[in-house]
């Protein structure tokens, strides 16, 4: 199985170094940046399936010339045999939309020059202003089908067909099992739990985990970094000029009112008063 | 055999000394091999005193089978061995160099964590050449049956899994070994309980205290009044820059004497002598308990059914020589040996032929006669013999017992009896040798040690509140079959972890009124459990090990 791995940069909330510009655009350069945490999720599913069946993880993302060390973080701490970076001065400040036209052009190009892929795995969106879109969007860019909510996966190489155990409305308590043709775009939900049963996955699975951390040591031996021009892309479509969404303006999110009422009641007089008291509330929610 | 499930030529169960040493050796004879390890890295399970000994007459100690443990994975060569007669403050000690090096190429003190971890790399490494390798946090829950007969192992966290050979390198309390049928957890007489904290101290203090060079190590040993007259005694080993301080009972007289074993081991650390090495500095790193088999009594003498071989304290293959220890040399050369056993009757079609063979090598290396010394089971018959015990004691406690053991020819004559292998392996397990005859040596020939000590040992709260738990919520692996204070009330005192009149604990018990009487009732937390086996003996109980990776987690062990 050939499984891309769609990673992505968000900026670093626990250092509190989040900085934005004039128009209200994220400074990606000045803000410290690390692995969606939620990507954790894909690589995971993606690494299950290698330890299943073979095969080879490519990580990709889209951003400046540092996200390499995103990609790394993500063959570091949990598995990706190399790294592609699509990167240019022309891509900054990409919506959800230009972004997934970017991803496309990047799993097209892969298709093209390095091989055919079966599984591309996104993690679920962040808490960075992200939309949840991406995933999606590129997904239709590529006219692939898509699973999103997955929470466990199964892959049958012979028929080429996978087998996902989903939330419906990403709620728990509603779980369907789906089946798609590969090759498909797999997005994992938080609640994504690898399995392995049997000695030989978790032998294969630990080999894995300590090949892959060996080789995040030396990780620019494995990354490639594509622009503009490797990807085929047209400026006016992509980057900012390629962005319908305007985002207007950034607003702080206020705070939720600290001030509570408080009624004392009498201790002598006990429950009956904060019986006497609750009653009108109880009458209101009987009504 | 079944088509789809999955298959090695050898499962070893532990990755303890016994287990690694099996493993080893079986990469070593081209064996696929996979490890099955409980903790979530080896040795977070594992506690030993621990002085490890490669003796002279062994096939195989673990510098034979991994190159460079000693550099690697020990903390100080044990160059001096001390025993201390203690009665009251008087102190009367012999010099036991001469019996600890007997047989002995070396003999280095170790703690569990950093060895075993260390073994467990050297071992995936070596089997994953052979297309296994070592995997942690997977508990063997029993043996896979097949028309009755053992053909591999399950697990709480894999599928079946087939074997050849199934090597149980799982420990005292080995739940392999009792699926088997092979070994029972039912006497109490038949194990020790050991108790140990690990002492913080600087290697220049070490050093300097112990009046050692830095490449050298010392053992103090402790009998005598000590204990509240429970028999065993205690032991202090110098490490890198700890101590490992303990004590080891004999689990039946822990029980007798309802004794809790938190308070003997602070009867120990408190000792005027030990102040002389603390100087007020106590800092304690670790508490842990763990029982301990006595191969006198327990060692299997045909370890094996099937396609199962049992080796090390599975097996019951732990030697209380007189104070001398010796459970990790002993799995190691059992390990190797089993290994040796399956390569050598490979494609036999006989699956006990391994096992077979074992116990011939067994036998033939002159381990189970050390296991098994047949001294013993002669002097067992006159030791155990009350009457004879009572004579003894009333001579001891005559006014011609401090006048027998008091002149100084006795005094010559008993540090040289101890000092000789063949006495101390006929010691029978009475007072007399623990308690008895240490505590009028000390009065006879001690010196008195006029200062206190002011060392306060944690609380067992605290004790509890410093050790590491990954706890399996909802899932105890202790179950209290029997609530009476008769069936399960020794383990109120007797668990490490408990303790009368403590609520934090594992044990407790509780008055509860039924219809106008009253009765006492045993409860059970399994939240601070150790794992160190006690209640499996000496309470009512189904007792397991708790699923993978759950539970305690020692780091120094
Ligand atoms: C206080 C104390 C002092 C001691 N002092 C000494 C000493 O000074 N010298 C000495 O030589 N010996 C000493 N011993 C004894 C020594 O520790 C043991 O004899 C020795 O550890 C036995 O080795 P083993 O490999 O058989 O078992 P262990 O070392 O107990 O290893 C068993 C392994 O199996 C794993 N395991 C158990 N059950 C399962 C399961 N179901 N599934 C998967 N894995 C499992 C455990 O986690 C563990 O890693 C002492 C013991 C104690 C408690
Ligand atoms: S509960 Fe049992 S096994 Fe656990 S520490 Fe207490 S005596 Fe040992």
């Amino acid at each position: 199985m050939r499984s891309i791995v769609l990673t992505k940069g968000v900026p670093d909330f626990s250092e509190g170094a989040v900085s934005f510009d004039e128009d209200g655009h994220l400074e990606r350069g000045k803000t410290p940046t690390v692995m969606n945490p939620n990507d954790e999720f894909a690589l995971q599913a993606a690494l299950q399936t290698t330890v299943r069946h073979g095969g080879h993880v490519s990580g990709m993302s889209m951003g400046p010339p540092g996200y390499g060390e995103v990609l790394q973080e993500a063959m570091a701490s949990v598995y990706t045999d190399d790294s592609y970076l699509l990167s240019d001065r022309e891509l900054a400040a990409s919506d959800t939309w230009a972004t997934a036209i970017t991803l496309s052009a990047g799993l097209e190009t892969y298709q093209e020059t390095v091989a055919d892929i079966d599984l591309v795995f996104a993690g679920f969106k962040t808490a960075d202003g992200e939309t949840g879109q991406t995933g999606p969007q590129t997904c239709w860019a590529m006219e692939w089908p898509i699973v999103t909510h997955v929470i466990a996966l199964d892959i049958d190489p012979d028929e080429r067909t996978l087998r996902a155990k989903r939330l419906v409305e990403g709620d728990l308590d509603e779980i369907e099992t789906v089946e798609a043709p590969l090759p498909c775009f797999v997005v994992t939900d938080p609640e994504f739990e690898p399995t392995y049963r049997t000695a030989s996955h978790r032998l294969t699975h630990k080999a894995l985990r300590s090949e892959t951390e060996e080789r995040a040591a030396e990780h620019d031996d494995h990354l490639t970094t594509w622009d503009h021009t490797d990807l085929n892309l047209d400026p006016d479509y992509i980057g900012l000029d390629g962005s319908p969404t305007i985002v207007s303006s950034v607003d702080p999110i206020p705070k939720a009112p600290s001030e509570r009422e408080a009624t004392m009641i009498d201790p002598h007089k006990g429950m009956s008063d904060v019986l006497e008291t609750m009653q009108p509330y109880a009458a209101e929610a009987g009504e | 055999m079944t088509d789809d499930r999955e298959h090695y030529e050898a499962v070893v169960v532990g990755c303890g000394p016994g287990g690694a040493a099996a493993a080893a050796r079986l990469a070593d004879h081209g064996v696929e091999t996979l490890v099955l390890e409980r903790g979530p890295e080896a040795g977070s399970k594992n506690v030993s005193g621990g002085l490890i000994y490669a003796e002279e007459s062994a096939p195989y100690t673990l510098d034979d089978l991994f190159d460079g443990f000693r550099e690697a994975a020990t903390e100080r060569p044990i160059t001096d061995y001390y025993i201390h007669n203690v009665a009251g403050n008087s102190v009367k000690t012999y010099d036991l160099t001469d019996l600890h090096e007997h047989d002995t190429d070396w003999c280095d003190a170790v703690l569990r964590r950093d060895m075993d971890a260390w073994l467990e790399t050297r071992v995936h490494e070596q089997t994953s050449e052979t297309g296994g390798g070592v995997l942690t946090s997977v508990r063997v829950n029993g043996l896979l049956r097949e028309h009755g007969e053992i053909v591999g192992v399950t697990c709480d966290e894999l599928e079946p899994i087939e074997a050849d050979l199934i090597v149980a390198a799982d420990g005292v309390n080995s739940e392999l070994a009792r699926d088997a049928g092979l070994m029972d957890w039912a006497e109490p007489e038949e194990w020790f309980q050991g108790v140990k904290a690990v002492v913080d101290m600087a290697p220049d203090a070490i050093d300097d205290r112990f009046d050692i060079g830095p490449e050298e190590g010392t053992a103090h040993l402790f009998s005598g009044d000590l204990f509240e007259g429970v028999r065993g005694g205690g032991f202090l080993y110098t490490n890198a820059d700890s101590l490992s301080i303990g004590t080891v009972f004999h689990l039946d007289s822990l029980v007798e004497q309802a004794a809790e074993p938190h308070e003997l081991l602070d009867a120990l650390l408190t000792h005027p002598l030990l102040a002389g090495w603390f100087k007020n500095e106590y800092h304690e790193r670790e508490y842990a308990a763990k029982l301990v088999p006595d191969s006198k009594k327990v060692a299997h003498r045909r370890p094996y059914r099937d396609r199962l071989v049992l080796v090390g304290d599975a097996a019951g293959q732990m030697q209380a020589q007189g104070p001398i220890i010796k459970g990790m040399n002993h799995a190691v050369t059992a390990g190797a040996l089993a290994a040796d056993a399956f390569a050598a009757t490979r494609g036999n079609a006989d699956p006990a032929a391994p096992g077979r063979r074992y116990t011939e090598l067994l036998d033939d290396s002159g381990t189970m006669a050390k296991l098994r010394p047949r001294r013993y089971d002669l002097a067992r018959t006159i030791g155990e013999r009350d009457a004879v015990t009572n004579a003894v004691e009333r001579v001891l406690a005559s006014p011609i017992g401090p006048l027998a053991v008091g002149n100084p020819i006795a005094d010559r004559l008993l540090q040289r009896a101890y000092n000789s292998p063949f006495l101390v392996s006929m010691l029978p397990d009475t007072k007399t040798g623990y308690v008895s005859l240490p505590t009028l040596i000390a009065e006879a020939h001690g010196k008195t040690i006029h200062w206190e000590s002011d060392i306060e040992p944690p609380t067992l709260e605290e004790r509890i509140g410093d050790l590491t738990y990954d706890t399996d919520v909802g899932n105890p692996h202790i179950e209290l079959r029997d609530e009476s204070a008769e069936a399960s009330g020794a383990a109120v005192t007797a668990c490490p972890v408990s303790a009368r009149d403590f609520g934090g604990g594992c044990y407790r018990t509780e008055a509860v009124k039924t219809n106008g009487t009253e009765e006492t009732l045993v409860s059970l937390d399994t939240q601070p459990c150790v794992e160190c086996g006690t209640c499996a003996i000496v309470a009512d109980t189904e007792w397991e090990h708790p699923r993978g990776g759950k539970g305690v987690e020692y780091r120094e062990g």
